[in-house]
């Protein structure tokens, strides 16, 4: 899909963090392009550095290397002040645990305006207080919430709060990290189902990231699979695991439980082996071995996937 | 079932009281656990799970009581236990628990190899050089390379995985018979999960113990658990084999958890969700708990609390769907597809 317009794009991605002797490399050599409109998933287990790669583009984690681009302006590295605004505002973020990430000792009316109250996006109070409750009524809460405090609230509800910060600031792109891992089974359903229904009335578009298979495919157009900072197969949702080629994504996928026991009492349990990379001769390469279906590997691992196509 | 069961509770009632109310966490539930077999309670959070089987090793926080009922095991009932002596000589010894969170579950100022040692020498009695020698065997029964060294390392020094490998060394370190864990995999990445899980298995079958896993995960209840017990608002309402559950569940709570799952989804269709909350057990519940938030509710439903129905000798169901008078009521149709929807799947 040539013609789609690009929201975010990637472009050698390098984050580091410390520096001389201590320096480590968290994310390397990252390439990807995220389409206006579609939910773009980042899964990989912790420590791979996909929330890294996530906080980069809502300009948390300053980039080493490389640049990342919205809407076809750098927003990576120095960048002028209104940019900067922009991006904020553009860019918003949703975070893994409902608990941990309000503060506990303000009042909902002030966690969901703080953005309007630092970037003065509001003209008077009045304004600002019919912009929480129209936040508040769009995810599903009721305005009079504005008034408690997050720890009246059940955990389904805390993450609504999040998202209701997240889009008061009329964000075009939104940073899911984990959203619903923190939640009961029960309230994922709902959670999810508000994201999509936010998506389709708003145009959103969003980077999911987490570490369960099972969600990504049920909400994602395409999914990227990053091991120890780097993006190993990148294809659409469907694609992705019907013919997974890296090793990497295929031990994922064989890792998801399955709820159906006849199913699951059979699986074999692949395991991933990351020594099985011979890479000291042949370098490995960023291949689109199908259209749209990215994998990263050498000439000869390439070859054997394409013999399994 | 001719088999004895190893652990047996009788309508337990456990009570908390909170701020000068009663909430009433578990409302007469029954249970029986087998010898060696793996039983999954699931439910949303607040059902009272892990109420109900920290009440098996008394762990109940100090505002809660058990009120009625029995927990025999052994031939002793356990629900008559008060201090802290008697339960000592069940907790860790005969009933141990694994926590969910193991960045928590684990004392941060301690070496690791003392936390497992402490276990054995405070249950088992044994000292020194000897216990050490069965701490460092735990570390490698449970998968911890170099022990040695590990043995002397602290909980920070562990990743995620490798300190729950740890949390289970020190619950099985002493050989109990029933193992409760209590979301051990939560916390975890998937492919740790996976890990976790068969490591517990593999205990199992070795120790002869019989495990308990608390989850709302129905993936890791699909791949752990023999029997299944599903858990709403402080009672069982379904219990079974977990194909019968999977595969013919007749409690429309279940049914609801079930048809909940995001693996079962349309792609730019709205999931299924449970609408509404769990009741408020502060108050007495009148009916099926379950009712307030069931669409095909029976009038009776809110009248008049149902009994367990037999759907087989090993399945039970706490609704009225199954009582002869009630109008006919089908399965919906995401349960009944569930099987060939997941086989399509993979």
């Amino acid at each position: 899909m040539p013609d789609r317009e690009k929201l975010i794009e990637i472009k050698d991605l390098q984050i580091s963090f410390g520096s001389g002797r201590k320096k480590f490399v968290a994310v390397d050599h990252v390439n990807f392009d995220i389409y206006k409109g579609e939910t773009f998933s980042l899964v990989g287990e912790s420590g791979s550095g996909k929330t890294t790669i996530g906080r980069a583009i809502t300009r948390i984690n300053p980039v080493s290397a490389g640049e990342i681009r919205f809407k076809g302006q750098v927003i990576s590295g120095k960048i002028s002040k209104e940019l900067d605004l922009e991006v904020i505002k553009k860019c918003q973020m949703i975070f893994q645990d409902p608990m941990a990430s309000l503060n506990e000792r303000a009042k909902v009316d002030y966690i969901v305006s703080e953005g309007l109250i630092n970037h003065h996006l509001y003209k008077d109070e009045a304004d600002r207080k019919a912009k929480v409750e129209a936040a508040l009524r769009e995810v599903g809460l009721l305005p009079e919430f504005a008034s408690r405090f997050p720890h009246e609230f059940s955990g389904g509800q805390r993450q609504r709060i999040g998202i209701a910060r997240a889009l008061i600031m009329q964000p075009e792109f939104v940073v899911a990290d984990e959203p619903i891992s923190a939640l009961d089974v029960s309230i994922r359903a709902q959670v999810l189902n508000l994201l999509n229904q936010l998506q389709k009335t708003r145009g959103l578009t969003y980077l999911f990231i987490a570490h369960d298979l099972s969600v990504v495919r049920f909400i994602s157009d395409r999914i990227a699979v990053i091991h120890k900072g780097r993006i190993v197969e990148l294809a659409e949702a469907e694609e992705l695991f019907l013919h997974p080629f890296h090793p990497y994504t295929k031990a994922l996928l064989s890792a998801v439980p399955i709820p159906d026991p006849e199913i699951e009492k059979k699986k074999k349990l692949l395991v991933y082996d990351p020594s099985i990379h011979d890479y000291s001769v042949n370098k490995p390469i960023w291949e689109e071995i199908l259209p749209g279906h990215f994998v990263y590997g050498n000439e000869k691992e390439l070859e054997g996937y394409r013999k399994e196509i | 079932m001719a088999k004895e069961p190893i652990l047996s509770a009788k309508d337990v009632e456990i009570q908390f009281s909170l701020r000068g109310r009663k909430l009433t966490a578990i409302r007469k539930c029954s249970l029986d656990l087998y010898k060696g077999e793996t039983l999954a309670i699931v439910g949303e959070s607040g059902s009272g799970k892990s109420v109900f089987t920290k009440s098996f090793l008394g762990m109940l926080d100090a505002n809660g009581k058990i009120i009625g009922g029995s927990i025999m095991y052994d031939g002793i009932d356990l629900s008559k236990y008060t201090t802290e002596k008697e339960w000592m000589t069940i907790r860790g010894k005969k009933i141990s628990m694994v926590m969910q969170d193991p960045m928590t579950s684990l004392n941060p100022l301690k070496k690791i190899g003392k936390q497992i040692q402490e276990s054995i020498e405070i249950n088992q009695g044994i000292k020194g050089p000897q216990a050490k020698k069965m701490a460092l065997d735990m570390l490698t029964k449970v998968g911890i390379p170099d022990p040695e060294r590990r043995y002397n390392q602290y909980p920070h020094e562990f990743s995620g995985g490798m300190r729950q490998r740890v949390v289970i060394a020190i619950a099985v370190a002493c050989h109990p018979d029933i193992l409760i864990c209590d979301e051990p995999t939560t916390a975890l990445d998937v492919t740790i999960q996976a890990q976790i899980l068969n490591l517990v298995r593999s205990l199992q079958e070795e120790l002869k113990m019989t495990v308990v896993y608390i989850t709302h995960d129905l993936g890791v209840v699909a791949n752990v658990a023999d029997r299944v017990a599903v858990m709403y608002a402080g009672q069982i309402v379904e219990s079974g084999l977990v194909n019968e559950i999977f595969y013919d569940a007749w409690h429309p709570y279940t049914w609801a958890l079930l048809s909940s799952l995001p693996q079962l989804g349309v792609k730019g269709e709205p999931l299924p969700t449970i609408e509404g909350t769990p009741p408020n057990l502060f108050n007495t519940i009148k009916g099926d708990a379950f009712a307030p938030r069931n669409k095909q509710a029976l009038a009776i439903d809110f009248e008049e609390e149902p009994p367990f129905f037999k759907v087989s000798d090993t399945h039970i169901a706490k609704t009225w769907y199954l009582d002869p008078r009630a109008p006919k009521i089908e399965q919906p149709k995401s349960i009944r597809q569930l099987r060939s929807k997941m086989e399509g799947r993979r």
